[in-house]
């Protein structure tokens, strides 16, 4: 899902970082936010609703819409669209509001 | 203004033939066609054209305005214009096809003597072109400029190509 | 507690302005925004500017942006706080704000608020499930990440906002299925249209879009035509199979602040929603508090920039700062946004500002 020639831009990626998503290892580039890495690699649920269990995604990509909340390093409801990933990161699936116990 | 360019993007030939230069300059060689149909605040054609035959305007609101005997073909505004909305169409290239310098910002560039599919504004193959120039100079800034060779009679339709599948 | 003669809240096309005419204009500046970058929007914009030479016409977005940076960077009078966002702004003319999970406090005789806008959503069965994005967001992925959003996508809004993204995704190399339009005409700038028509995306105009569907992501629409009073038609209905729908269906003013701050805010629908009431040089009801960009309405990004050329001037010369020609390039600026705005596209901002500046912005007239 990575764009590797563009008429327009030159994508500058940082060097690749791995991460661990749901158990299983993943790979992004420094630099980037955990959607975006997510979302290179095939992963577009991101959490899923409170009562329904719905998957949800991300839908603003700018923090202020609240369909991206993950568990990141055991903290939940990060905003996965504008936090950055960084190296050996866990990352999980949120059931809906998350637990801070 | 054109109601079914307001409705479908595509403007209708009477809107085209508005902006169309006489048959006796077409006639005479590459010249550029300002396919600008709406009064929106816009004027790099007039600022970039090196012989000024786009009049500067008084309110960059205004429709540009060309002064077609000024005007050589040289295809910069084709370049420089925003809305990608200029055409340079030179109906004298050879007895049987017109030439045509449409801006193209795709990847890959199509190489030079290749084939493509020609195509009009709404979007439709209309049969082959041939592709005879690319030019992507630095001060092109990524629009790049594309040559191609067409029937005489797909002057007026062609505005774009597309890589591969001809023979259809 | 830091202190500044001026206090920009927001690193767009208007905040970066604001904080160049604000330091031009002699003051001391202090700039803010909640992402690590500065630009906004800009950033994203890989289409090439409209406007005159003096909004940098024919130049990318993303290249507007660098500059902007550069010579906001540039200028020792300006400071730039990244990843901090404004909390609350007070009548004693303090701004709270969270910097990294640090609680600070700034003090400014003015603040230019240029927070920009978020997109708008609309509601549709399945509108929740993931691949259903809004066009800034597909925007970012592609532009800022270089991940396409998906495979074929459906865009919803035929605004400059949906016209410009399909063309980008276009670029991107993703295949854009169609673009539905709910109104019987195109809203955004008719070239923008024709060069994806070119490209062969079509766009239906009275469509909309009834549902997406999906297991656990969007596997496809259902659209309907829609007649000239915006009913669906019976039996027109049907799928595209399509992995993203992309909403490109208006934006909202984030006012939050300037609610927050006791502004005196009007609904104006032809400025996008709720702005502020303010005077023809962009300052609130609220005296130390001005505004610029989409914030102050739902309009382009030149005309973003030029507005925060006013706001920056005008707060610094209603501080009172005199270098000789800061009211000479209030009036320059002032008479650009009119040259840009004067065009038949611009008749919806005139209308709308027609209709807050005929309402009196004192104080004492808020909390309608």
């Amino acid at each position: 899902m990575r764009i590797s020639e563009h008429p327009i831009l030159k994508f500058k990626r940082g060097k690749e970082i791995k991460f661990s998503y749901e158990g299983r290892e993943l790979s992004g580039h420094e630099g980037e936010t955990i959607a975006a890495a997510l979302h290179a690699a095939g992963v577009k649920v991101l959490s899923r609703s409170a009562v329904l269990h719905r998957p949800r995604g991300f839908f603003c990509a700018i923090g202020t819409c609240s369909s991206c909340l993950m568990v990141v390093d055991s903290v939940p409801n990060v905003r996965v669209c504008i936090t950055k990933l960084r190296e050996g990161m866990v990352v999980a699936e949120q059931l809906g509001r998350g637990s801070l116990a | 203004m054109d109601d079914t360019l307001r409705r479908t993007g595509v403007p209708d030939k009477d809107a085209v033939q508005a902006v169309y230069p006489t048959k006796d300059r077409l006639e005479r060689g590459a010249v550029a066609i300002l396919e600008c149909f709406q009064n929106i605040p816009c004027n790099p054609c007039a600022t970039c054209c090196p012989r000024r035959a786009i009049k500067a305007f008084l309110d960059i609101n205004d429709p540009p305005v060309i002064d077609w005997e000024k005007c050589n073909g040289c295809a910069i505004c084709v370049a420089n214009c925003p809305g990608l909305a200029i055409f340079v169409v030179d109906e004298n290239y050879s007895p049987t096809e017109a030439l045509i310098k449409l801006p193209y910002e795709f990847v890959p560039l199509p190489t030079v003597g290749s084939l493509v599919q020609a195509i009009n504004r709404a979007g439709e193959v209309v049969g082959t072109a041939r592709v005879v120039r690319v030019q992507n100079p630095p001060n092109f800034d990524r629009t790049a400029v594309v040559h191609i060779a067409v029937a005489r009679e797909l002057a007026r339709e062609v505005r774009f190509f597309a890589l591969g599948g001809v023979g259809a | 507690m830091k202190t500044v003669d001026i206090c920009v809240i927001g690193g767009g096309p208007a905040g970066l302005n604001a904080a160049l005419a604000a330091a031009q204009g002699g003051a001391s500046v202090l700039l803010l925004d909640d992402a690590d970058y500065l630009g906004g929007q800009l950033v994203k914009q890989t289409h090439m500017f409209f406007g005159s030479e003096k909004q940098q016409a024919g130049t990318r977005g993303i290249d507007i942006a660098s500059t902007l940076v550069q010579a906001v960077q540039s200028i020792p009078a300006i400071d730039v706080w990244l990843e901090t966002t404004a909390l609350g702004l007070y009548d004693d003319s303090v701004l709270t704000v969270e910097q990294q999970g640090r609680y600070r406090k700034v003090k400014a005789k003015r603040f230019i608020v240029a927070t920009g806008a978020s997109e708008k959503m609309l509601a549709f069965k399945g509108n929740d499930l993931p691949g259903v994005y809004g066009a800034g967001a597909v925007q970012t992925l592609m532009n800022v990440f270089g991940v396409r959003p998906g495979q074929r996508v459906l865009m919803v809004g035929a605004g400059n906002i949906g016209l410009i993204v399909s063309y980008q995704l276009l670029q991107a190399g993703v295949k854009v299925e169609a673009i539905v339009e709910g109104s019987p005409q195109i809203g955004g700038y008719l070239v923008h249209a024709s060069k994806i028509r070119r490209a062969g995306v079509p766009i239906l105009t009275s469509h909309t879009i009834l549902e997406a569907y999906g297991e656990n992501a969007v596997e496809g629409a259902v659209i309907c035509e829609l007649n000239r009073a915006w009913q669906i038609i019976p039996n027109t209905a049907r799928r595209l199979a399509v992995d993203v729908i992309c909403l490109a269906v208006g934006l909202s003013p984030l006012s939050d602040l300037l609610w927050q701050a006791d502004c005196r805010m009007l609904y104006t629908s032809e400025l996008g929603g709720h702005v502020a009431w303010r005077d023809e040089n962009l300052r609130t009801s609220q005296p130390h508090i001005y505004i610029a960009g989409d914030v102050a309405g739902i309009e382009e990004a030149s005309s973003a920039m030029v507005e925060g050329a006013v706001a920056g001037y005008a707060a610094a010369k209603d501080i009172g700062l005199a270098p000789m020609d800061v009211e000479q390039r209030l009036l320059v600026a002032l008479e650009q946004l009119k040259e840009l705005r004067s065009g038949p596209v611009g008749e919806k901002i005139r209308l709308g500002i027609a209709e807050v500046q005929s309402v009196r912005g004192d104080i004492d007239g808020r909390h309608t």
